[in-house]
């Protein structure tokens, strides 16, 4: 051995030493990682687990147990779907909410353009109005958008909903576009119009091309605001047939509170989307569920 | 904030070129499009004063009166909220001890869901970066706020179930209980499992927000500091918390409007019940009102709630204002 080999495995051996060290100051923190780990998923797996086993099964043993039998069926979500009508508030759930994401996505953009690059008197004052709107909760206007409503028939169909829903979509939506809209190049801006853009055509050829980001969080934060929504639904949806997925599953709770098989499966319907947004584009969400916090 | 020129539109008139302006207000494409603000303004503050101004005016005009069928037949004053306040128990109660009905159970979900969700997203988050598979971690965690509070409200439903068979609770603490303990029929538990149940739904978001305030700490602070032989706790108390403070109470006051506006999970788990004992302000306003009938009195507990998020409009008006200058 020469004597240029000892310091460096010496030094080896440090670096193996304190990765031993290392690891073993860090095993407390990988425990209670993994504890936190299995409390946040242990429910929801519980709940997909159930919503594939049999009815029997259920009532016998615990979904924990399930892993033993391996006794799985789709028959839970045949019966939900057709049986009780989910798919159809599968479908009524997306007539809601497409619209509901549509309507205040074009109007809120343009309104946001207005607020950041369009000139009119006490804009600013309008603008902090929009921010106290902000805060105004939906409750406040149940009573009278109800009495509004009742003449019109919009309460049977989607229209009660629509128009709610984009309504208390705008004061965030204008905010939050607003803010981004503002932090786009001017010099862009001022050179299009004096080469004869009109207002309009910023507004479809510079501004919303280079927002889609801001555009596609609230559009993804708005639809499933809107897809996540009970209260509104309650209110504004009087038409049985027309109820989303949200009521149907807090029906089938309160009508058969004991038949978890629909429960289950029902409840995971009605997670498959957002879950599906959530795992595809995570970024967007939770740049959308962040900016969101002012809502 | 910057005051901005009110007389803006004259300096649109000098030169139509929007100049003598800081860059960080961007001004006015031209007056000559005056016609296409409108457009772009119109059906926006159109709906918004149909849908949001109108009925908030005619809420808290209706809530001094009668109220019958929500047309304004007699007024009363302050009648409703004198008797939500005073004589109806399941609202408020203070003559029991601890207090009961609904705002005191705004005020242990304002106190324990708050103060637990910020704490349990500090822990997660500081672990979490502690480790390679963080991402992993704050990816688990969050899932939860993506879905819809109807199905945390079944989620928890499951775990709640008094059958061991059924119940992930119950199953567990079955070596040491006879029986199934029934968390969401047990009125002196109900509030503890609710919280318990909206806390998981919501440390996500604070580990998110949470997480990236730690992520803006400077790193060589915090090596100064244990090179200088800081224990971990001084680490955490000592420099983590006071530097992330301002996001802290940004989160604050997002969670208390979460529970001002707190409906959909006690209205499908437990319906308010038992009793009237796990009630919130918002699921009075709507039990009351819409399936009740009673509009006057909902339009009461409607204008408490807007009460209540008042000074939290305040503070994010001034946040806004405030943030325009850097």
């Amino acid at each position: 051995m020469t004597a240029v080999a000892e310091p460096r495995a010496a030094a080896r051996e440090r670096t193996t030493t304190e990765r031993i060290v290392r690891f073993l100051n860090k095993t407390p923190i990988h425990i209670a990682l993994g504890i936190i780990a299995l409390i946040w998923l242990a429910p929801t797996v519980g709940l997909l687990v159930t919503s594939f086993r049999p009815r029997s099964d259920i009532q016998v043993t615990g979904w924990w147990e399930s892993f033993l039998q391996f006794r799985y069926t789709l028959a839970n979500y045949g019966e939900v779907l057709s049986g009780q009508g989910m798919l159809q508030a599968f479908i009524n759930t997306f007539l809601i909410a497409v619209p509901s994401t549509l309507i205040p996505l074009v109007l809120a953009s343009m309104a946001a353009y207005a607020f950041s690059w369009l000139h009119f008197p006490f804009r600013d004052g309008l603008f902090l109005l929009v921010v106290a709107l902000l805060m105004i909760p939906v409750q406040v206007a149940f009573i009278p958008l109800l009495k509004l409503f009742a003449p019109t028939g919009l309460l049977n169909s989607y229209g009660a909903i629509w128009l709610t829903h984009t309504a208390f979509a705008l004061p965030f939506g204008i905010f939050l576009l607003r803010n981004f809209f503002i932090t786009l190049p001017r010099d862009l801006i001022e050179a299009a119009r004096i080469d004869g853009s009109s207002t309009i055509g910023i507004f479809r050829t510079i501004v919303v091309p280079l927002s889609v980001p801001a555009i596609a969080a609230y559009g993804i934060f708005q639809f499933l605001w809107v897809w996540n929504d009970l209260l509104m639904a309650l209110v504004f949806v009087q038409n049985g047939k027309a109820w989303p997925m949200t009521k149907a599953i807090q029906n089938l709770l309160s009508q058969y509170g004991t038949e978890w098989h629909l429960l289950a499966a029902g409840a995971f319907i009605l997670m498959a989307v957002p879950l599906l947004v959530f795992f595809s584009l995570q970024r967007y969400f939770v740049q959308g569920l962040l900016a969101g916090s002012v809502k | 904030m910057q005051a901005d020129p009110p007389g803006g539109m004259e300096r649109v008139a000098v030169s139509s070129i929007g100049v003598a302006k800081p860059p960080e207000a961007p001004k006015q494409i031209g007056r000559r499009y005056d016609r296409t603000t409108l457009l772009f303004l119109g059906p926006p503050a159109i709906l918004m004063a149909i849908f949001l101004v109108y009925p908030t005016i005619y809420t808290i005009a209706l809530s001094f009166n009668r109220g019958r069928r929500g047309e304004f037949t007699e007024w009363v004053g302050f009648d409703h909220y004198i008797n939500l306040l005073t004589g109806d128990k399941s609202f408020l109660d203070l003559g029991s001890f601890p207090p009961e009905g609904a705002i005191w159970n705004n005020v242990l979900w304002a106190v324990f869901y708050t103060s637990l969700v910020i704490f349990l997203g500090l822990v997660v988050a500081v672990l979490a970066s502690r480790v390679r598979y963080e991402s992993i971690i704050k990816a688990v965690v969050f899932l939860p706020m993506a879905i819809a509070a109807t199905a945390l409200a079944i989620i928890w439903n499951f775990v709640y179930a008094p059958d061991s068979n059924i119940g992930l609770l119950n199953a567990i603490l079955s070596p040491v209980t006879d029986r199934g303990i029934s968390w969401l029929g047990n009125p002196s538990l109900v509030n503890a499992a609710l919280i318990a149940a909206g806390v998981w739904g919501s440390v996500g978001f604070a580990t998110v927000i949470l997480s990236a305030a730690l992520k803006s700490i400077p790193s060589e602070i915090l090596e100064a500091a244990r090179v200088d032989g800081a224990t971990e706790r001084q680490v955490f108390f000592g420099i983590i918390i006071p530097m992330v403070s301002l996001p802290i109470s940004v989160l604050a006051v997002t969670l208390l409007v979460n529970v001002v506006k707190l409906f959909d999970l006690i209205y499908v788990l437990t319906n308010g019940g038992p009793g009237t004992k796990s009630r919130v302000i918002a699921f009075t306003m709507y039990n009351d009102s819409i399936p009740g009938g009673q509009f006057g009195r909902g339009a009461a507990v409607a204008v408490i709630m807007l009460v209540l998020l008042i000074p939290i409009m305040a503070y994010n008006i001034r946040r806004f204002r405030s943030s325009r200058v850097t």
